[in-house]
C-alpha cells in the first residue's frame, strides 16, 4: 500500500478526476438547460387524482411540473401534516392553473396522499392570454350565449372557432400596434414640431401662428384617423369574442371562458405522439416569434431576440473597423518597442476589467454627458424628457463595442503574426507601396482572422448583461427598435435582451414558478447562440492555422 | 515589362502601351496619397483606440475627484442690514436663494435678497408691549421662530414663501406667517420673563420650552386637531411644570417626538429630561460636555432630523452628541464625535436642512462648515474682525449668510457637495445615530428626508473578497489539478475532446449561471445539505479506491484502456458518487440531523441563507475555471520536453517528474492563471447579482450572502442621482474594481511574459 502511494498512482487518478468532475459539469450544464428548456414546449399529460386531506377529498386536475423526495420533518417544518412514523415522502409540484378562480398556480402534494393518477380523456388545457393556464373538463361550445356544441362535438368543433377567433384578435393587435402606432407616432411628430416653431425666435408671429394652424390640421386629420381606425378595433374586437366555450373544473365549477382569451387549446390525454409534435413545433414557433405576455412571464421572445441581435449588429460595426484598424496600426504602422508593449499590455488587460466598469463608464459618459449634450443641441423641443439622454440602443451597443474591442484587437494581432513574413516582403520588393500591400496582401490574407475576432466579440457582446443593465436595456420594450416610421431605426430607443430577459423574469417576476420553464427556455437560445458563434470562430481559426501551416512550410 | 516588349523583337515596343510620363506621375502621385491616406486612417484608429481606453480611466476618475474636494467659500458679498437698527436675532434664506429674511431684536421682520442685499418687503411683529429677552428656531426646514418676551409671553412666527411660475420664470413671493392662530402666546401665568426659550415643530404638533426669571421650566404643548365643524387644523395647548434644571440653562432643545428635551448650562453641563409623559417628566441623564472651569455651551443645535445634537463651547470646541440606549433602555448622553477646534467660542451653530451637516460661526470671525457622519471639518476660514453673531446655510448648501455686529450682512456663494465621504467614513466604523455602537454600513437611501446615509464600503469590499475567495477555494483545485492532469498525463486523443469543452465553458453568458445558481442550485442545495457535504468526503475516497482497484485488476483488462484515460475512466464514478449522495441526502438527514439539516444549523446557531455564499463559490467557481484551466494548461503544456524527459531518464516517477521538474518550471504559468482567475472573480457581475441576497453584511460565513462592489453598482447606480455623493461613491467602486482588476492583469501578464522568454531560452 506504501509502496502504491509512493509510485504517485493514486495522486495522478485524483487530479484526473478533477478533470472528470470539469467536464461532468460543463456536460451536465448544458443538458440541465436542454433537458428544462426543450421540455417547455412538450405537452406534459393532464393528471387527475383525488387528495386526502383530514378526511376531506379533494379532486386534483393538472400537469405535473416537479417531483421530490424530502425528509417528513422539513415537509413538517413547512405545515404539512405527516405521520410520526414517516421520515421520507415524496411529493409532487402540480401545476394547477386556473389563478383567477384559486388564487394559486401551483401546489405541492404529498404523494401518500394521493390516490393513484387518472388520465381523463376530456381534460384539456387552455392557454390563455390572461389569467395564466386553465385545466378542466370542455363541456359545451356556445354562440353569442347559446350552445352549439356538446360533449364529444365540442372537441371537434374547437379548433375551428379557436382559430377564427385567434386570427381576429391577431388582426385587432396589429392595428393597435402598426397602425394606431404610426397615428400615434405622427402625432407626437405633430407636437414636437408645434414646440419646435415656438422655440424658434427667427420666425415672425404671424410665420408662426400660420405654421402652427398647418401642424395643428395635420393632429386634426389624423384625430380622424385615429377614431376611425379605433372603431374597426371595436368592431373586430367584437366579432373575435363571438364564441366561447363552457368548462367544468376539477371542484365542479362551470364557468364560461371567451374564446377571444384562449391563445390555444390541447386535450393532452388524448393527443398522438405526432399530434404532440406538430403541437411542439407550433409551441416553439410561437415562442420564438411571439410578444411576451402577462410581465413576460408568457408569451414568446421575439423582442428580445430582436433587440440582442439589433444591438450586437451596431456594435459589430463599430467594432469591427475601430479594432481592425488599431490592430494594423500596432503590428504594421507603430514603431515596435516599449510603448507598442505596454498599449498592447493594456489592451490585453482591458479584457479582463469587470464588464460593469464598462457600464458604469457607459452610463456616466454616453449617457448622461454625450447624451445630454445631444439632447441640447439637437432636441431641445423634447426636453426636459430625455431622447438621447437615457439609456438606449446606440450607448449599449457602444458601450458594448468598448467592451469587445480587446477581443477584436487581439484576435486580428494573432492573425496579422501568423502571415509570414515573405508574403510582405514579397509584395514591397514588387514595387507596392505600404499602403498596397496592406489592403492587397495583408488584410485578405487575415480576414480569417478577423472574422474570428468579431465572431468572438459577437458571442462576448451576446452574453453581456451587467453593463446593459445601466446603458439600455428594459424589462419590456413597446416598440422594436426599427419601424415603419421615419427614421425608421430608433438609436435612442431602449431594448429588451435575452440575457436580461433570463434575469428579468427569473428574479422579478410576479409568479416565478409559473415563468420558470420560460426562463429555461429563453437560457437555451442564448446558450445555442452562443455556442454556434463560439464553435464557429474556433473552426475558423483551426482552418486558418493550418492554411498558414502549409503555406509557411 | 520592356524587357517583355523588346524580346518579341517588335519595333512598336510595348513601351507605348505603357501609360506616358504625365499619366505615370499622376499615379504615383495617387498611389502616394492613397499611402498616406491609409496611414493617416490607421494612425488614427490605433491612437483613437488608446486614447479611448485612457479615456475610461480618465472619466471615471473625474467623476470621482469632487469627493477629495473639501468645502469652498465664495467671495463674500456685503451689505447694511435691512430694515430697522435694531440686533438681528437670526437670518435665514430661502430654498433658491432669491429671498432671505432678517428677524430683528424689536419686531421687524425683513425680507431681501440676499446675494445683494436689495429689500422685498418688511413687516413688524406686534409684540403687544412686551420685550424680546429670547429667541429661538424650530428645525430650519420648519421655518419656524420664535421669541420669549419679558412679559412670559411668546411670539410664534413663520415665514414662508410662494411660488409662482408667470411666463415660466420663477418669482418667489415671501410672506409671514403665524404657525399658530394667535401670534401670542401666553407661557407663563406668573408673567416672569421667559430668560431661555426652545420651540420645535413635529408630528405631535408644536411645542415650547421656556426657562422663567424665577428658574421655573415650562412646557407648553399644542396638539394640532382637525375641528369636526369647519374641517381645519386647530391648536389645542396644554401646559406642563418640568423638573427644573441644576443650573440656569443657556440653550434648550426639543426634539420633533416631542419626547426628549436637551438643555445646556452655563457650568458646560447637557441635562437630558425624558418628556414623553410631560406630566412625569424626569431628568434622566447629564453630562458634563465642555471641559474645563467656566466654560459654558455657548451654542447648541440640533442636526436634520433633530437625533444629533452639535454642542459648541465657550473654548471653540465642536463636539456630536446623541442618546444612546443602554442596557436598562434608558437614554444616555453620549458624546459621538469631534470636529476640529475653532479658534473663538462658538458663537452660532446652523443646521443643514437635508443632510447631516452644519455650520459654525465663532467669537474669533471665523465660519466654519462640518458634518456629522463622516466626523470632517472641511472649512474654517476668518471672514470678519468681528465675533459673528449668527451664520445660516441656505437649504441647499450652497450659500452662507452671516452677521457680525457691524451692521452689515454678509452672503458668501458655498461648494459643499460631498461632505458625506471622507477616509475615515468609508473604511472606519461608525458610530450612526440611531444604534448602539460604532460599526461598517451601507445603506444608500431610504424612504425619509432625516435619513443618515451610511456609506462604509467595508461590507462590499469583504463581500467582494468573501465570494472571491470561496469562488477560488472551489475553482481553484478543479482547474489546476485538472490543467496538469490534461497537460501531462492525458492521452492526446482525450485532450483534443476536453480542452475546447471546457473552453466552451468560459464563453457560457455569467447570467445563465447566475440564473441556475440562484432558481435552480440554491433550492437544491437547501434541500440536500448533506448530499453536498458527503460528495466532498466520499469522491476522494471513491477515487482512490477506484485507482487501487484498476492498479489490481489483471493486466489483460487493464491494458484495454490506455494509459491517459483514467478520467474518462473516473466519469461513471463521479456520476454515481454524486447520485449516490443525492439519494442518501435525505435518510442522512434523518439519521444524524433529525430530519432536516437545515434546522440543525439554526439550532447550533449558525445562519442559513438560501442564496449563499456556498452557492456562489460553485457558480462562480464554475466561471473560472475554464479561465484558469487554459491558461494553466498551456503553461504546463509548454514545459520544454527535455526537462521532463531527463527526469524520467534519471529514474523518476512521473508523478515525481511532475512534482519536481514540471509544477516547478511552471509555477509562474499557474500563479498568473490564479491572478487573472482571481480578477475575473472579483469583477463577477451577475452570478452574485442572481445567487446571493445581495445584504451588504461584514462575516465570512459561507452560509450566508454578500453584497460585492460590482453587485452593488448594478442595483444601485440606476437609481442614484446623477453628481451625488452616492453616484460618485459608485463610480468610487467602479474605479477601485478597474483598478484592482487591471493591477492583478498586469502582473499575470508581465509574469507570463517572463515565463514564456524562459522556455525559449532552456
Amino acid at each position: 500500500m506504501k509502496k502504491w502511494f509512493k509510485s504517485g498512482d493514486p495522486w495522478i487518478w485524483m487530479i484526473g478526476g478533477a478533470v472528470s468532475i470539469s467536464i461532468i459539469m460543463v456536460v451536465g450544464l448544458l443538458l440541465l438547460i436542454a433537458v428544462r428548456g426543450l421540455g417547455h414546449f412538450w405537452q406534459p399529460p393532464i393528471i387527475e387524482t383525488t387528495f386526502h386531506d383530514d378526511g376531506q377529498e379533494v379532486v386534483v386536475l393538472g400537469t405535473i411540473r416537479n417531483a421530490e423526495t424530502v425528509t417528513a420533518q422539513a415537509v413538517r417544518d413547512a405545515g404539512f401534516e405527516v405521520p410520526e412514523e414517516q421520515e421520507i415522502v415524496q411529493r409532487y409540484l402540480f401545476h394547477l392553473g386556473n389563478r383567477d378562480l384559486t388564487g394559486r398556480d401551483f401546489q405541492w402534494f404529498i404523494g401518500d396522499f394521493l390516490e393513484e393518477f387518472r388520465y381523463p380523456e376530456d381534460a384539456i388545457m387552455l392557454e390563455r392570454r390572461e389569467w395564466g393556464n386553465f385545466f378542466g373538463y370542455l363541456v359545451a361550445l356556445k354562440r353569442d350565449g347559446e350552445v352549439i356544441a356538446e360533449g364529444e362535438e365540442a372537441f371537434v368543433r374547437l379548433p375551428e372557432l379557436l382559430a377564427r377567433s385567434n386570427e381576429l384578435v391577431g388582426n385587432a393587435v396589429s392595428i393597435e400596434r402598426y397602425d394606431i402606432g404610426r397615428i400615434n407616432f405622427a402625432i407626437e411628430q405633430e407636437r414636437l414640431e408645434q414646440r419646435r416653431i415656438e422655440l424658434n425666435d427667427r420666425l415672425s408671429d404671424e410665420e408662426r401662428a400660420e405654421r402652427i394652424a398647418r401642424s395643428q390640421a395635420e393632429v386634426n386629420r389624423l384625430n380622424a384617423e385615429y377614431e376611425k381606425l379605433h372603431a374597426e378595433l371595436v368592431e373586430l374586437r367584437a366579432s373575435g369574442r363571438r364564441d366561447a366555450l363552457v368548462a367544468r373544473t376539477s371542484d365542479g365549477q362551470e364557468v364560461t371562458i371567451n374564446l377571444g382569451d384562449v391563445v390555444r387549446a390541447t386535450r393532452a390525454n388524448t393527443m398522438t405522439i405526432p399530434e404532440k409534435m406538430r403541437e411542439y413545433g407550433s409551441r416553439f414557433w410561437a415562442f420564438m416569434t411571439g410578444y411576451p405576455r402577462e410581465a413576460n412571464t408568457e408569451g414568446g421572445i421575439f423582442p428580445a431576440i430582436f433587440g440582442t441581435v439589433m444591438m450586437v449588429f451596431i456594435m459589430s460595426i463599430v467594432v469591427t473597423p475601430f479594432g481592425v484598424l488599431a490592430a494594423i496600426y500596432l503590428r504594421e504602422y507603430a514603431k515596435q518597442g516599449p510603448v507598442t508593449r505596454i498599449v498592447r499590455i493594456s489592451v490585453n488587460n482591458l479584457a479582463g476589467v469587470p464588464s460593469i466598469v464598462f457600464g458604469v463608464f457607459g452610463l456616466g459618459f454616453f449617457v448622461y454627458f454625450l447624451g445630454g449634450n445631444i439632447d441640447q443641441l439637437f432636441y431641445p423641443e423634447r426636453l426636459p424628457a430625455p431622447t438621447f439622454g437615457s439609456p438606449g440602443l446606440i450607448w449599449a451597443s457602444l458601450t458594448l463595442a468598448l467592451l469587445t474591442l480587446p477581443v477584436v484587437i487581439v484576435s486580428t494581432e494573432e492573425g496579422l503574426t501568423r502571415i509570414p513574413k515573405a508574403m510582405r516582403e514579397g509584395s514591397l520588393a514588387l514595387g507596392a507601396t505600404k499602403a498596397e500591400t496592406l489592403w492587397k496582401v495583408i488584410v485578405p490574407v487575415s480576414t480569417p482572422a478577423m472574422m474570428t475576432g468579431l465572431i468572438l466579440a459577437v458571442a462576448r457582446a451576446a452574453g453581456e448583461v451587467a453593463p446593459l443593465m445601466l446603458v439600455g436595456v428594459v424589462k419590456l420594450a413597446p416598440n422594436l427598435p426599427v419601424d415603419g416610421q421615419f427614421p425608421y431605426i430608433h438609436l435612442e430607443r431602449r431594448i429588451m435582451h435575452l440575457g436580461f430577459h433570463i434575469y428579468d423574469v427569473g428574479f422579478q417576476s410576479p409568479n416565478a414558478e409559473a415563468a420558470r420553464p420560460l426562463v429555461y427556455a429563453t437560457a437555451l437560445i442564448l446558450v445555442l447562440l452562443i455556442l454556434v458563434l463560439n464553435l464557429t470562430a474556433i473552426a475558423v481559426r483551426n482552418r486558418l492555422r493550418e492554411k498558414y501551416k502549409s503555406e509557411s512550410d | 515589362m520592356s524587357s517583355n516588349a523588346t524580346s518579341a523583337g517588335r519595333p512598336i515596343s510595348a513601351r507605348e502601351l505603357l501609360p506616358d510620363a504625365e499619366a505615370r506621375t499622376k499615379l504615383r502621385r495617387i498611389r502616394h496619397f492613397k499611402d498616406l491616406t491609409t496611414r493617416f486612417m490607421v494612425s488614427t484608429a490605433g491612437y483613437g483606440v488608446v486614447i479611448s481606453l485612457a479615456l475610461i480611466f480618465v472619466f471615471l476618475f473625474t467623476e470621482i475627484v469632487p469627493l477629495l474636494r473639501g468645502a469652498n467659500l465664495g467671495e463674500p458679498v456685503s451689505y447694511q442690514v435691512p430694515g430697522t437698527d435694531a440686533p438681528t436675532l437670526h437670518i435665514v434664506s430661502e430654498r433658491y436663494q432669491e429671498a432671505a429674511v432678517r428677524f430683528a431684536e424689536d419686531g421687524t421682520v425683513s425680507f431681501f435678497d440676499p446675494t445683494d442685499g436689495r429689500d422685498l418687503m418688511e413687516q413688524v411683529i406686534d409684540f403687544e408691549g412686551g420685550q424680546v429677552v429670547s429667541h429661538a428656531n424650530a428645525e430650519p426646514r420648519t421655518r419656524i421662530v420664535a421669541f420669549g418676551l419679558d412679559n412670559g409671553r411668546v411670539a410664534l412666527a413663520e415665514h414662508d414663501y410662494d411660488l409662482t411660475y408667470p411666463d415660466d420664470v420663477r418669482l418667489v413671493t415671501p410672506k409671514l406667517g403665524y404657525p399658530v392662530e394667535d401670534s401670542i402666546i401666553t407661557i407663563d401665568d406668573q408673567g416672569q420673563p421667559l430668560n431661555v426659550i426652545g420651540v420645535q415643530r413635529g408630528d405631535p404638533g408644536i411645542g415650547i420650552v421656556a426657562y422663567t426669571a424665577d428658574g421655573r421650566l415650562l412646557l407648553t404643548r399644542f396638539t394640532s386637531q382637525r375641528s369636526f365643524m369647519t374641517g381645519e387644523t386647530e391648536f389645542v395647548p396644554s401646559q406642563y411644570e418640568l423638573p427644573a434644571p441644576p443650573a440656569a440653562p443657556t440653550r434648550i432643545l426639543l426634539d420633533i417626538t416631542m419626547r426628549n428635551l436637551l438643555i445646556g448650562d452655563a457650568q458646560g453641563f447637557l441635562h437630558y429630561y425624558d418628556i414623553s409623559n410631560p406630566e412625569q417628566a424626569v431628568l434622566r441623564d447629564s453630562r458634563q460636555v465642555i471641559e474645563g472651569v467656566g466654560n459654558s455651551v455657548t451654542a447648541m443645535e440640533f442636526l436634520l432630523g433633530t437625533v444629533s445634537i452639535i454642542v459648541g463651547g465657550s473654548d471653540g470646541s465642536v463636539a456630536q452628541y446623541f442618546l444612546v440606549r443602554d442596557e436598562g433602555n434608558v437614554g444616555r448622553i453620549t458624546r459621538i464625535r469631534e470636529f476640529d477646534q475653532h479658534p473663538g467660542a462658538i458663537t452660532s451653530i446652523f443646521p443643514e436642512y437635508s443632510r447631516k451637516g452644519f455650520v459654525v460661526g465663532d467669537a474669533a470671525g471665523h465660519v466654519g462648515v462640518h458634518y456629522g457622519t463622516s466626523a470632517s471639518t472641511l472649512l474654517i476660514k476668518r471672514v470678519s474682525d468681528h465675533p459673528l453673531q449668527s451664520v445660516a446655510v441656505t437649504p441647499r448648501n450652497n450659500g452662507m449668510l452671516w452677521t457680525d455686529g457691524t451692521g452689515q450682512i454678509h452672503y458668501a456663494s458655498l461648494w459643499n457637495r460631498h461632505p458625506e465621504s471622507s477616509i475615515k467614513s468609508l473604511w472606519r466604523k461608525v458610530w450612526y445615530e440611531g444604534r448602539s455602537s460604532r460599526d461598517y454600513v451601507w445603506q444608500s437611501s431610504s424612504a425619509t428626508d432625516e435619513f443618515e446615509p451610511k456609506f462604509s464600503l467595508i461590507p462590499l469590499s469583504v463581500g467582494t473578497l468573501k465570494a472571491a475567495f470561496y469562488a477560488m477555494l472551489f475553482a481553484m483545485p478543479l482547474a489546476i489539478f485538472g490543467a496538469i492532469y490534461t497537460a501531462y498525463f492525458m492521452s492526446p486523443k482525450m485532450r483534443g475532446l476536453v480542452k475546447p469543452t471546457i473552453e466552451v465553458m468560459e464563453a457560457l453568458p455569467t447570467v445563465i449561471l447566475g440564473f441556475l445558481a440562484g432558481l435552480w442550485m440554491a433550492p437544491f442545495v437547501e434541500n440536500h445539505l448533506p448530499a453536498v457535504f458527503s460528495v466532498l468526503l466520499l469522491l476522494p475516497l471513491f477515487m482512490l479506491g477506484t485507482a487501487w482497484l484498476w492498479g489490481s485488476l489483471p493486466r489483460s483488462i487493464r491494458y484495454l484502456v490506455p494509459p491517459g484515460w483514467e478520467a474518462a475512466i473516473l466519469i461513471p464514478l463521479v456520476l454515481f458518487t454524486g447520485w449516490l449522495c443525492v439519494t442518501l441526502s435525505p435518510l442522512i438527514e434523518v439519521w444524524f440531523f433529525d430530519g432536516s439539516m437545515r434546522q440543525w444549523f439554526t439550532d447550533v446557531g449558525i445562519t442559513y441563507d438560501q442564496r449563499n455564499a456556498l452557492v456562489v463559490g460553485i457558480a462562480m467557481g464554475f466561471a473560472v475555471i475554464p479561465t484558469i484551466f487554459s491558461i494553466a494548461e498551456d503553461a504546463v503544456f509548454n514545459v520544454p520536453k527535455h526537462l521532463t524527459q531527463g527526469s524520467l531518464a534519471l529514474g523518476a516517477t512521473p508523478w515525481q517528474t511532475v512534482i519536481g521538474v514540471v509544477l516547478l518550471t511552471a509555477s509562474p504559468g499557474i500563479f498568473s492563471a490564479v491572478m487573472i482567475g482571481f480578477g475575473r472573480a472579483v469583477g463577477e457581475t451577475m452570478i452574485v447579482l442572481m445567487a446571493t441576497g445581495n445584504s451588504p453584511v461584514v462575516n465570512f460565513n459561507i452560509f450566508e450572502g454578500m453584497r460585492t462592489l460590482s453587485a452593488n453598482i448594478a442595483v444601485e447606480m440606476p437609481e442614484a442621482a446623477v453628481g451625488s455623493t452616492h453616484y460618485r461613491l459608485l463610480f468610487l467602486a467602479a474605479l477601485v474594481l478597474f483598478g484592482f482588476t487591471f493591477i492583478l492583469n498586469t502582473i499575470a501578464e508581465v509574469v507570463r511574459q517572463r515565463l514564456r522568454a524562459k522556455y525559449s531560452s532552456l
